[in-house]
């Protein structure tokens, strides 16, 4: 099992903050591909995945990265701190 | 070196009294505060999401090589979230080295990982509707002078 984290637009776009997903995809892209694949909403948020970031266990990461071991994904729009 | 991550206001002339003063290896002392400014003139207010626990844990490691590469005495960091309005104070950062350079300039690096390494985004709310605040390429542009 392994939480996936939706932040700010990609949150508002999915519907909702989070969800806890049984997943046997090998890397993040694969991930992304199975959720766009389970609904239009995914589909819609991941359209366009160079407008996105993802972080692994809590540390920016990136789409190629392995999924084993990972508990926590979370996927959101560049940053706007400061 | 201190990390807050906040709803509530800050006292700004509070955390900068005394900051890094009392040793006798400090000879400069920078604050910086960020203010929200409303560009459009239409701004009622922003709201600023986080991602609890990696925010904490970002803010920390720049503050921490912020700190290591600078030699930095002490480092100060806060920074709001949540509902916010126009002239609000949103951010700090205060440095503490032997140089003021050094001081300076890890202030100035602090504020530009800040602005697009911790995760933190800005809703603008006006007449108009919300519309997220999109990232700018020079913020990206930014990172490559350190």
């Amino acid at each position: 099992m392994i939480d996936v984290l939706y932040f700010a637009w990609v949150r508002e776009r999915i519907g909702l903050p989070r969800e806890r997903l049984e997943t046997g995809a090998a890397t993040v892209a694969d991930l992304v591909e199975e959720l766009k694949a389970r609904e239009e909403r995914y589909a819609a948020a991941f359209a366009d995945v160079s407008a996105l970031r993802v972080a692994l266990d809590q540390e920016l990461s990136d789409f190629s990265a392995p999924l084993l071991g990972v508990r926590e994904v979370a996927f959101f729009p560049p940053m706007t701190g400061g | 070196m201190r990390v807050r991550v906040q709803t509530g206001p800050f006292d700004y002339g509070a955390e900068c009294a005394g900051f890094g003063q009392g040793g006798r290896d400090v000879g400069a002392v920078v604050t910086f505060l960020g203010v929200v400014r409303d560009d459009s003139g239409k701004l009622a207010r922003m709201e600023i999401e986080h991602y609890p626990g990696m925010t904490e844990k970002a803010i920390a490691a720049i503050a921490k090589e912020a700190a290591d590469r600078w030699a930095l005495a002490d480092v100060l960091v806060i920074h709001r979230h949540g509902t916010l309005a126009p002239g609000d104070a949103i951010m700090m950062v205060a440095t503490a080295a032997r140089h003021r350079a050094a001081a300076f300039a890890a202030a100035d690096f602090l504020m530009d990982y800040l602005k697009s390494r911790a995760p933190f985004w800005k809703k603008e709310y006006g007449p108009d509707g919300a519309a997220w605040v999109a990232a700018k390429d020079a913020d990206e542009t930014a990172l490559t002078r350190w």
